[in-house]
């Protein structure tokens, strides 16, 4: 047996780093040449990683959102006979191609297996160690899995890191009885959970412990996975980017070059509500989603044809205002991924059918990632649904470049008054928000006053239009 | 059935159909041998595609969803006619005889080039978009004045088809009526990019405009491919000019290792593509019509595991020659602007590989 140490590659034309996103294996795991051991996530795509060798997982170097430098050790495996032993263990076979590959490949394969790229290993370790800020231990080549050779360098309390002190902490585990399974014998988390399910901690007592911080688990946020407020770190601190950079950027330059204001109404959408109900059954309709959303799209559409002002922006530099008589109506989105509000072309020209249609298209893609950036650019008119989150009413701020963005609270029965009776019926709240450079509030408050009348009698406008 | 005007003789379910112009001429000894070939490409496109993920390549672009455009394509040809890839002919190259692990020296970066064009009657990759269509119509032209009954063909896909390039080779070659195939793989999507979007009428419907035939053929179907190119290059050989063929078929897998399509396409459209996989109805054909047992498909897969490995092998034994040497070969002879690159490289100390 001896060992060999994968290197975390360049998959990508130039990139230096990596997160880790998914470990496929765990140290002790037997794999087969070829089997994926990683999900690793680079600034251009998301990769598996198949294994280089055929052996045992003696070491990952990385935990679960670590952040990985490109030719620095990603995994160490025990391999039998070295590397060339890899693929005549899965070449058992009498072909003359299979009797090839056993030619021995000698020191150049050696070489460029662990050093393809890289000029000198034993200087990328000590980097790695100024890198994370820990000491450097003198890690000779033949030390064995788990048990590795240390000088005196090494401290006297065991080696871990913050959240996995403090995870340990929280569970009652006791650092200095592990042994770690990390990079020089660092503590990992993955080595507190063996020895929280080896101890066989009673569920009562593993309560106790955990309800006075929250629940555990992970959350969303920023367009990705943290942890659960028991689970993780007393601070977190996140890069700003991708769709989080995206949005931040926007709403920045949004809220301090446009002056925002804000018109808004209760509005009885019951009759909005049975057309929704009517429509489900129409057989165009077949599979689609269906909400109250694709009429008030349809009502904010109409309100920029009767009110072209509306559909604006205002242009600083050129010293311009721009009307633009076709709507692309931006919807915003709540992803996996984060906020982003793709627009639907020319929604104006879309009759019921079609909006409905553009619509389930427009979330579908979101939902799935595949939104692409032509479908994000030239929005002028938006809508945020925050109905579907349970609140009844938003003051959103402006996408970058456009006139009016209305919120959409949830639809919901409360008590309404028609003549001088008080009925139940189901209302909704809207907020229109506005760049009061160039839409003033009774052009504001006449186009919202329309889109609610719209939203009362829908059938009517849906003929007039 | 795609649309009415795709070339197929057989359908993804195995079953043969007719054409008014096309009938499969392949004996079931041929058709076993192209599904060979089928299974060996994509087992060392795969392989490809692990060397680069474990940092042994720089780059590989995945064929997976077309090896039949090209085994289709590769093996219609002559042996003395001339054809001019791009960097995914992978299938080309194994038709050509060109051995396997020169096709990766270039992936890894440790080659200019990987093998003598002349000697598998097969240019190096042109990696600069559609570049190779102009090399391929002055060559074709050299065998018109030549009097030699040989064919040209150029390979480049449906991206491509959009630049200058291309379309230029095209006004040449029909002008002169050289005699050249241009082989179009149209798998939808050039990057990011959908065909459709670059492409208002079907892509093969071009050639007319430019006054040659066009044909669309279904890629996914091998026994189509092989009629239409072999026609196509029938035709040239003896001054019946060019024509296009656009092979209608689809990437399954990612632009290059460097691009992630599930950012730009749906699941359900690599969903629908998986029922037109171009060697399950090949082998649907052969176990139906020709009664091949599982024994034969296991000793074709052990042979392909097997070269996989002897790949692998070759690639690892490539080592890393000293980066000076990329100067050695570019031009035959010495040239002022490579000299100059050498000599700052040399003051720079980047020299000095592994051996």
């Amino acid at each position: 047996m001896s060992q060999e140490v994968f290197l975390l590659p360049d998959v990508g034309e130039g990139l230096v780093e990596a997160e880790i996103v998914t470990w496929k294996v765990e140290v002790g795991d037997v794999v087969t040449l070829n089997q994926p051991l990683v999900d690793i996530e680079t600034a251009k795509a998301t990769v598996e990683l198949p294994s280089p060798y055929a052996g045992v997982v003696a070491k990952l170097h990385g935990n679960v959102g670590d952040v990985m430098h490109v030719h620095e050790p990603l995994i160490t495996f025990e391999v039998a006979n070295g590397a060339d032993g890899v693929s005549l263990a899965v070449t058992s076979d009498n072909s003359p191609e299979a009797s090839r590959s056993e030619a021995p490949a000698g020191e150049g394969r050696e070489a460029v297996l662990v050093g393809y790229g890289v000029a000198n290993e034993d200087g990328l370790v000590t980097r790695t160690h100024r890198r994370r800020g820990a000491p450097s231990p003198v890690l000779t080549a033949t030390s064995a899995v788990g048990a590795p050779v240390e000088t005196s360098t090494m401290p006297p309390t065991p080696r871990s890191t913050p959240p996995v002190r403090l995870y340990a902490k929280q569970h009652g585990v006791n650092l200095e009885t592990l042994s770690g399974s990390g990079r020089d014998g660092l503590i990992t988390r993955g080595d507190v959970e063996r020895a929280l399910h080896d101890a066989a901690v009673p569920d009562t007592l593993r309560t106790i412990s955990e309800v006075p911080n929250g629940p555990a688990g992970t959350s969303r946020f920023v367009g990705r996975e943290i942890e659960s407020w028991s689970n993780g770190p007393s601070v977190e601190r996140i890069p700003v980017k991708g769709v989080l950079r995206s949005m931040s950027e926007a709403m920045v330059q949004s809220a301090f070059s446009a002056p925002h204001a804000v018109v808004w109404v209760r509005v009885d959408a019951s009759a909005t509500m049975e057309l929704v109900a009517g429509l489900k059954k129409h057989p165009n309709m077949e599979g689609m989603r269906l909400s109250p959303l694709v009429i008030v799209a349809l009502a904010l559409c109409d309100a920029a044809r009767n009110f072209p002002g509306i559909n604006s922006s205002f242009d600083a530099t050129a010293g311009e205002v721009i009307v633009r008589r076709s709507v692309n109506l931006g919807i915003a989105a709540d992803t996996p991924r984060g906020l982003i509000v793709p627009n639907i072309k020319n929604a104006d020209t879309l009759n019921v059918i079609d909006m409905a249609k553009a619509l389930n298209v427009l979330v579908e893609k979101a939902r799935q990632g595949t939104t692409t950036p032509n479908e994000m650019i030239g929005t002028t008119l938006t809508i945020t649904n925050v109905g579907p989150f349970g609140v009844d009413a938003a003051m959103p701020i402006l996408p970058p470049g456009t006139g009016a963005i209305l919120a959409v609270g949830k639809v919901a029965k409360a008590p309404w008054v028609i003549d001088d009776q008080i009925v139940v019926r189901h209302v909704v709240e809207l907020a229109l928000a506005f760049d009061h450079r160039q839409i003033d509030g009774a052009l504001a408050s006449r186009v919202l006053a329309h889109v609610g009348n719209f939203l009362n009698n829908p059938a009517v406008a849906l003929l007039a239009g | 059935m795609i649309d009415e005007e795709l070339v197929q003789l057989l359908t993804p379910e195995g079953l043969r159909v007719g054409h008014p112009e096309y009938a499969s001429s392949l004996d079931g000894e041929e058709i076993f041998s192209l599904y060979r070939d089928m299974v060996i490409v994509r087992r060392l496109c795969n392989e490809s595609t692990s060397l680069q993920r474990q940092g042994q390549l720089a780059l590989w672009a995945p064929i997976q969803g077309q090896e039949a455009a090209q085994i289709g394509a590769g093996r219609a040809l002559q042996p003395m006619d001339f054809t001019f890839p791009t960097y995914r002919e992978h299938g080309i190259a194994w038709c050509r005889g060109v051995p396997p692990e020169d096709v990766l020296r270039m992936f890894r970066a440790v080659s200019n080039g990987g093998w003598n064009p002349q000697h598998f009657r097969h240019s190096v990759p042109t990696v600069v978009l559609g570049n190779q269509a102009l090399h391929a119509v002055g060559y074709a032209m050299g065998v018109q004045r030549d009097g030699a009954e040989e064919a040209v063909m150029t390979f480049f896909g449906d991206g491509a088809s959009s630049q200058g390039d291309t379309l230029e080779s095209f006004v040449w070659a029909a002008s002169f009526n050289a005699p050249v195939v241009f082989f179009c793989q149209n798998n939808q999507w050039g990057i990011s990019t959908p065909s459709s979007l670059q492409s208002k009428v079907p892509l093969y419907r071009r050639a007319e405009g430019f006054g040659f035939p066009g044909v669309r053929v279904d890629g996914n179907d091998v026994l189509a491919v092989y009629e239409v190119t072999k026609k196509a290059l029938d035709n040239a050989r003896v001054g019946g000019g060019p024509t296009m063929i656009e092979a209608y078929t689809y990437r399954m897998g990612a632009h290059t290792t460097s691009d992630d399509p599930t950012r730009y396409r749906i699941d359900a459209e690599v969903e629908v593509w998986k029922h037109r996989d171009p060697l399950e109805r090949v082998k649907a054909l052969l176990v139906r019509e020709y009664q091949i047992k599982g024994a034969a498909f296991d000793q074709v897969n052990h042979e392909a595991e097997a070269m996989a490995l002897k790949l692998r092998d070759d690639v690892l034994a490539m080592g890393r020659p000293d980066p000076i040497t990329m100067f050695d070969h570019a031009y035959a002879s010495e040239h002022a602007l490579i000299e100059e690159g050498r000599r700052e490289m040399l003051e720079l100390g980047i020299s000095g590989g592994a051996h």
